[in-house]
């Protein structure tokens, strides 16, 4: 069967499941193009060729009622994977192998997938272009010098280019979702505390959540439905009643209240990502959605109050990389020395600079000044979207601010790398699911995506709502394979 | 509180200076496992052998909490007649140390599971009761070995997320003496409770001791010095009596006292500085995002408090109302609850016609002596409470006397033999026939005539001398008392 | 308010991270940066609102006290750039 690697995760699945393809034919696939794609740095550590064992081995005895039947997947390099280096894109985890298997994977691996390597990322999952990245900057399949986003920006090209059918990424500020949007994506960020934490390198525990990134909603769907289990290993883990959200995915969305939050259109919005919001209210329309306006009145302090927070834990959970249990150790006279010079040398520049923040703003003076306030404040945005939520089922928003940009373009000035998560970053902090679907193109012919965020543990809403706006946008994505020589 | 003779003042020169002391006792809660992890807790395993991933702080490793560890907590809570809060919050305390593997340590800063409560001690000169500022829970730290290497330090983190629960006490302590008290009393009402087994020697119990000086008769408090982590009694006395003066020196001289934290250095006797690690303290507080809100509801409360045994105020007074037992007598048969509870088994052995004051002399005498003897627990005893029970029923109803008590509870400690026996097989069974013991006598008297007439004339001293003689002559298994009336007869 | 060079200094310190001086300038200039748009914050009156120290509405679920975890010191150890099997080994700690 030619064009594996086009075919989404359901049709191989489907596949597999009536023997018109096996584990091995579909892994070689994903690996042969893996292989003509190193430009694109999608990679940090691949595993093919045990990938490949473990395909011959699932075709001996295939278990045809799993899930992700002999599914090869790479997925992000903050997933802890048992024998396989783990290094969250850092120089200060360079040479770590854990002997320990993230709740998220394991939960895939339970359904009969494969991996075939572990992708590339933002050194910690910290950057929106995956620029800081110790093991190199990732290309967009979309156009070469472009940034995929990030921090799952080796997610997002493996998808696109799709050297993976499909893939996880996390997401702290939008960093599924941004980089989904950049290649023209579907990328799920589901309620805080439905997917297990335990595994995952951590960044900001109170924002980190696991999550789906596929080349379709449904795909999208079926892999939501792996991965998120209650785990009793997270204490931020929770209990609720998930849906098998692909068996219940429709596309009849009739009569649910749509809201669009006045306080999105920003200053300095690009009129295509207004226009394009505007067809994807008009979209939402067709399908039989009705629209409502509402009102986020702390939207502009989100930005704010995320770069408080997510440095405050991030550099409180950063503090265990200091060169004693595991990892990098620089040489130093005297412990002090080895920490400092362990942490300078292991930590790229934005993890310095984020840990440095979040130094600051816990220290003692300021604390009440930042964190406390940003608690605060962010008690207010929680409250801003439990109060729309009175009013309607989901929220719909632009993804981004902009398109993919170049490369090295924001690159020195962390303030504007910062504002492209201004969409994101208020659903982190508010804990709620939100997905980002591509919904057209920008006058350069590069994707840019829409954003519905759903209630708390409403992820079947907003699966529904996006996979019948799929279907009325009908979005092609332009990738022309163009580092394949 | 009215001046007594042990009050603990100094004195310099005209003035007179007395001593504040408050104490963050750490008291390892006694469970299974750790606090947010499932490696034992065990003391003197081998190094690095009871850690996990989530103790050793691997990337994504992630706190759940010990049930029985809030349990313990909560009792413990009960015992210092403290408030249990039932919303609590655990916080991140960060710093850098080689044996904090996570680079902070998970503890409680502004809800802890307990506030306020107190504590009784029982001093020579009455009753103190001293406050209890909360009590929360925390994560122990791992142990750093210096000595091991001259260029490097060794790190063991068999204790790293050991459950602690840090108790603060009010700055109500005002002596040596009160604070030796304070811990002796809160070392027993917490193994009462079985959640600490405050074994001082494996660091189950240690504290940091908070010493300020100000002029006797002052309201104010003076600067304050935190001494660390001391670990015995003795040493928490030494080093309040070395920083107390050392601050008194500092004030007469007209220099300031700096707040600081101190260490002990029990060579030396002398606390000393740790300025080195002072600049950087910014503890950064934090609530943990890996926990949620600890809550507890009425009913769990409710349930623990069920589980509350009689605690040793209450024991006391118990004790005091029951059995006539002095204040004296109560507070040293309470401190200890296998102590209490050996005391209260013998009672129970001895049966009806009991003679109390006569077990409690036997357990805190010829017990006590023995056991400190032979350095054991009164739950290692050699006698059993059954038969020190039977031993003392002996003397009361006069088959034994308390010489001969003394040889049979020599023999006894062999095997906790039973004293009946013993007396049976060595014929150790007072001489209370008074045709036997007349027989005795009269042939005592006839065999010294001359001293018996002698006692005849007027000295009396000789009436010992018959006594002895008599008991001699019975190999001591004669009833004392008979051979008083038969002599004071015959003579 | 601006961060200067001294609290870069203090804050390096704080977080183990060393710092020379050019690295301390271009922090500096970067940390003013993202201070002069988090100070956006102070537009709002936030007295009486209570912080919001957990995303997840729920409390914490308790664990039973038993011993799963058992002796693993191989691959605790196995990871760690010094070790001498029995213990984690660290520059010495100068008091
Ligand atoms: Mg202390
Ligand atoms: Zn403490």
């Amino acid at each position: 069967m030619s064009d594996i690697t086009k075919q989404s995760l359901s049709s191989l699945v489907k596949n597999i499941k009536d023997r018109k393809l096996s584990s091995v034919e579909i892994t070689k696939a994903f690996i042969d193009r893996s292989e003509k794609s190193n430009e694109l740095n999608a990679y940090i550590t691949e595993d093919y060729s045990s990938a490949l064992d473990k395909a011959k081995k699932f075709d001996q005895k295939p278990n045809l009622d799993l899930k992700l039947p002999g599914i090869p997947m790479a997925v992000k390099d903050l997933f802890c994977t048992k024998n396989i280096r783990t290094t969250a894109g850092s120089k200060i985890l360079g040479n770590f192998i854990p002997t320990y298997e993230s709740t998220v994977t394991q939960n895939i691996w339970n359904e009969g997938a494969i991996l075939l390597g572990k992708l590339n990322c933002d050194e910690f999952a910290m950057g929106s272009s995956n620029e800081t990245s110790y093991f190199g900057n990732v290309q967009n399949p979309i156009n070469k010098n472009l940034v995929p986003g990030g921090s799952s920006g080796g997610s997002a090209s493996a998808v696109a280019g799709q050297l993976t059918p499909i893939t996880i990424g996390t997401d702290t500020g939008g960093s599924i979702r941004q980089p989904a949007s950049f290649t023209g994506t579907v990328g799920l960020k589901p309620t805080y505390g439905s997917c297990s934490r335990y595994g995952i390198v951590a960044f900001a525990s109170s924002l980190d959540q696991a999550g789906p990134m596929a080349q379709n909603v449904e795909d999208c769907a079926l892999l939501q439905e792996v991965i998120s289990t209650y785990d009793p290993k997270d204490s931020t883990s929770i209990d609720f009643k998930r849906n098998e959200y692909s068996k219940e995915l429709t596309n009849n969305i009739k009569g649910k209240k749509i809201g669009i939050p006045k306080e999105y259109r920003v200053d300095g919005m690009p009129q295509e990502i207004d226009e394009l919001w505007q067809k994807g209210i008009q979209y939402a329309k067709d399908c039989g959605a009705e629209i409502v306006n509402i009102s986020l009145p702390h939207t502009s302090y989100a930005l704010p109050t995320y770069y408080i927070v997510a440095p405050a834990e991030a550099s409180s959970n950063l503090a265990r990389y200091d060169g004693v249990k595991y990892g990098f150790r620089a040489r130093g006279d005297d412990l002090i020395e080895m920490y400092e010079k362990t942490r300078s040398e292991g930590f790229g520049a934005e993890v310095q600079r984020r840990i440095m923040i979040g130094t600051y703003v816990l220290s003692s003076g300021y604390y009440d000044a930042y964190y406390l306030k940003a608690q605060k404040v962010r008690k207010l945005i929680k409250n801003d979207f439990d109060e729309a939520y009175k009013k309607v089922d989901a929220i719909l928003t632009p993804s981004t601010p902009s398109s993919a940009f170049k490369i090295g373009e924001k690159k020195d000035d962390p303030v504007s790398m910062y504002l492209n998560d201004i969409f994101t970053v208020p659903v982190n902090l508010a804990g709620l699911p939100g997905i980002s679907i591509p919904a057209g193109h920008d006058d350069k012919g590069y994707p840019l995506g829409l954003q519905i965020i759903g209630k708390a543990f409403d992820e079947q809403n907003i699966l529904n709502i996006a996979y019948s706006m799929e279907e009325k946008i009908a979005f092609k994505n332009n990738i022309s394979d163009w580092w394949i020589k | 509180m009215s001046k007594n003779k042990s009050e603990y003042l100094i004195s310099r020169k005209d003035n007179q200076y007395e001593v504040v002391i408050g104490l963050e006792v750490h008291a390892q809660v006694t469970s299974k496992s750790k606090l947010f992890s499932s490696s034992a807790t065990k003391f003197g395993a081998e190094p690095n052998t009871q850690v996990s991933l989530v103790d050793a702080a691997f990337p994504g490793m992630l706190p759940v909490i010990n049930e029985f560890c809030v349990k313990q907590a909560i009792k413990t809570g009960i015992g210092l007649k403290a408030k249990i809060n039932k919303r609590s919050v655990f916080d991140r305390k960060n710093y850098f140390y080689a044996d904090l593997p996570q680079g902070y340590q998970i503890s409680q800063f502004k809800n802890p599971i307990v506030g306020e409560g107190k504590v009784i001690l029982d001093m020579p000169e009455g009753q103190k009761e001293v406050g209890i500022e909360r009590l929360h829970l925390e994560q122990d730290a791992g142990k750093s070995i210096h000595d091991l290497d001259p260029e490097n330090t060794f790190v063991d983190l068999n204790r790293s997320g050991v459950a602690l629960m840090e108790i603060v006490s009010k700055p109500d302590l005002r002596s040596p003496e009160e604070v030796s008290a304070y811990i002796k009393k809160l070392r027993s009402i917490m193994r009462y409770l079985g959640t600490c087994d405050g074994n001082m020697q494996e660091g189950s119990l240690r504290a940091d001791v908070n010493v300020s000086v100000r002029s006797k008769g002052s309201k104010d408090l003076g600067t304050r010095c935190e001494i660390k982590n001391v670990n015995s009694i003795k040493f928490m006395q030494m080093a309040i009596d070395y920083e107390a003066n050392r601050q008194v020196d500092l004030i007469e001289e007209g220099k300031p006292i700096d707040q600081e934290t101190r260490l002990f250095d029990t060579k030396k006797n002398e606390t000393r500085s740790m300025r080195s690690k002072e600049d950087a303290h910014d503890y950064r507080y934090f609530p943990d995002p890996d926990l949620l809100p600890l809550e507890v509801n009425d009913e769990f409360i409710e349930k623990l408090k069920t589980d509350i045994p009689e605690l040793p105020d209450d024991k006391k007074k118990r004790f005091i109302d029951k059995f006539k037992l002095s204040s004296y007598e109560a507070t040293i048969l309470v401190s200890d609850i296998e102590t209490a509870k050996y005391f209260e088994e013998v009672i129970v052995k001895m049966g009806k016609n009991k003679d109390i004051k006569l077990a409690v002399n036997w357990i805190t005498g010829e017990l006590f002596a023995i056991l400190n003897s032979k350095n054991l627990e009164i739950s290692q005893s050699p006698i059993s409470a059954k038969n020190l029970a039977i031993l003392i029923n002996l003397i009361k109803n006069g088959t034994i006397s308390g010489k001969i008590a003394k040889t049979v509870f020599e023999l006894m400690m062999d095997g906790d033999k039973d004293p009946q026996k013993i007396v049976e097989e060595k014929g150790l069974k007072q001489q209370s026939d008074p045709k036997a013991l007349e027989t005795l006598i009269d042939k005592i008297i006839n065999d010294n005539r001359e001293k018996a007439i002698e006692y005849k004339q007027g000295k009396e001293k000789l009436f010992g001398f018959f006594v002895g003689q008599a008991m001699k002559a019975s190999g001591g298994k004669a009833n004392p008392q008979l051979i008083n009336e038969i002599l004071k007869k015959k003579l | 308010m601006s961060i200067d060079l001294k609290t870069i200094k203090h804050i390096s310190k704080l977080s183990r991270i060393s710092v020379d001086e050019p690295k301390a300038k271009k922090l500096a200039g970067d940390l003013n940066s993202i201070f002069k748009f988090i100070e956006k914050l102070n537009e709002l009156q936030t007295d009486n609102i209570e912080p919001l120290t957990s995303i997840a509405e729920t409390t914490l679920k308790l664990r039973s006290d038993e011993i799963k975890s058992k002796n693993i010191r191989e691959q605790v150890i196995k990871n760690s750039p010094q070790d001498n099997e029995d213990y984690f080994v660290v520059p010495k700690v100068i008091e």
